[in-house]
């Protein structure tokens, strides 16, 4: 892809799904204008950008806007392909890790959100959920270094966002992920050694402040 | 080389539906094994351990699942007949209203066609909004594809016949021809395309089992 490529970001820091895109770029290593959006008071791009769900992110791409974080690093996989794919090359493969990023998309964050926001008997629900969702998934990854084998890619850079928040979950959720999910906490120390995923990933403290403000608004500590 | 390809559906799912006119469009034989949902065989357990799902795709003893998964392997790895755009942005608006389709109007229908009596003239707005939305999306082409069929085309069989059915089981209408006339002409140019006709199930038989699985006083 030509140098001049005019890449920009709508986007919101703490948002996971946001996170996804800027690791995508970051791997790829492309220049790219980042705009954060206020979410209360979406700006008149985003709104023109993304007119059927006015979210962020949105990739715009010399102009033409791209929607949906999923397809944005499927988009910037297909159009920057001569570097660091997200997929393998062999047919059955690229299914299986399609069919990871489906279920990872599908069944992590519902539970996630509703382990850290909650407590009592909702919050040991959330909990069974997280950690069946996650029994599977350090089942997937078995020994392998990543998720798609010996390559980081795209199962890896969706997953690796919700790192930045395990330091939350193990404390509201009281558990340890190092001892109930030995081979993710592995891969994550892995991830966190690549630079797309350090420079993208905020300080998990950051992420337990965010989370902390949030219970106090739902009056739960 | 001889490939062993079998696919396991159900006859009412729209989502083996879908990878049926996929293999048809391709023009790839394959073997069909119908599913009894309230009777999964251990085929099924085996192959989809996590969801119990169908469409489930064996290729050479390699099962694939998720049709929206199914449907890009089976356009990356038969050549002839293109489903998904050659574009990488044509591909992200296709992938856009796919998933659009799957995640926001197919739930919204089904609220508005089989939701509480409570809230469902605020479900009928909602999935009338969405289905607006999709409307402008046609705009003057024949399908969602162009000329021919593609992959949106194939992801929104459910507003097809299906959608017909819903109606006529629930009493609901939605997509009528009046509101929705690119999308009216669409639906029934859909159901001609040679490809879908023969793999879509009876309206009637349709109707019938979607309104007792759906309908009142089902839990």
């Amino acid at each position: 892809m030509a140098d001049d490529d005019q890449v920009i970001l709508l986007d919101f820091w703490v948002s996971l799904f946001g996170m996804r895109v800027r690791i995508a770029l970051a791997e790829k290593e492309i220049k790219y204008e980042y705009r954060n959006e206020d979410l209360k008071n979406k700006s008149d791009l985003l709104l023109k950008m993304n007119p059927v769900n006015k979210k962020i992110p949105v990739l715009i791409h010399n102009g033409k806007p791209v929607c949906e974080s999923l397809i944005i690093v499927q988009y910037i996989d297909e159009v920057w392909k001569d570097r660091s794919p997200f997929m393998p090359s062999d047919p059955y493969e690229r299914a299986q890790a399609r069919f990871w990023v489906d279920f990872i998309d599908k069944k992590v964050y519902l539970p996630s959100v509703r382990l850290a926001t909650t407590k009592g008997e909702e919050q040991e629900a959330a909990k069974k959920e997280f950690f069946e969702v996650f029994e599977i998934l350090e089942g997937e990854l078995g020994d392998k270094p990543y998720f798609q084998g010996e390559a980081f890619g795209f199962v890896d850079i969706l997953l690796s966002t919700y790192t930045c928040y395990f330091h939350t979950f193990e404390t509201f959720g009281n558990f340890s992920m190092e001892v109930k999910f030995p081979k993710i906490t592995a891969w994550t120390k892995r991830c966190m050694q690549r630079e797309s995923v350090a420079k993208t990933l905020p300080d998990p403290k950051k992420m337990w402040e965010v989370v902390m403000e949030r219970r106090k608004g739902l009056g739960l500590d | 080389m001889a490939e062993e390809l079998s696919l396991l559906g159900m006859w009412a799912s729209p989502f083996s539906c879908r990878v049926k006119i996929a293999l048809k469009l391709k023009v790839v034989q394959y073997k069909y094994v119908e599913e009894d949902l309230f009777n999964k065989s251990p085929l099924l357990l085996k192959y989809n351990p996590i969801d119990k799902k169908v469409p489930v795709l064996v290729h050479n003893g390699n099962p694939l699942l998720e049709s929206l998964v199914i449907l890009e392997y089976i356009d990356e790895t038969w050549q002839g007949y293109p489903i998904f755009p050659k574009d990488p942005y044509e591909r992200a608006v296709a992938r856009f209203w796919a998933k659009f389709i799957d995640d926001k109007l197919l739930p919204a229908i089904r609220r508005a066609c089989w939701g509480e009596e409570k809230g469902r003239e605020k479900a009928v707005e909602e999935a009338t909004e969405l289905l607006q939305l999709l409307e402008m999306e046609l705009k003057e082409k024949r399908f969602f594809g162009g000329e021919t069929i593609g992959l949106v085309d194939i992801v929104a069989d459910t507003l097809s016949l299906w959608l017909t059915s819903f109606e006529e089981g629930s009493g609901v209408e939605l997509m009528t021809r009046e509101k929705f006339p690119k999308l009216s002409k669409w639906s029934h140019e859909f159901a001609s395309t040679s490809a879908v006709k023969e793999n879509l199930p009876p309206k009637d038989e349709l109707t019938v089992f979607l309104k007792s699985l759906f309908g009142k006083p089902a839990k």
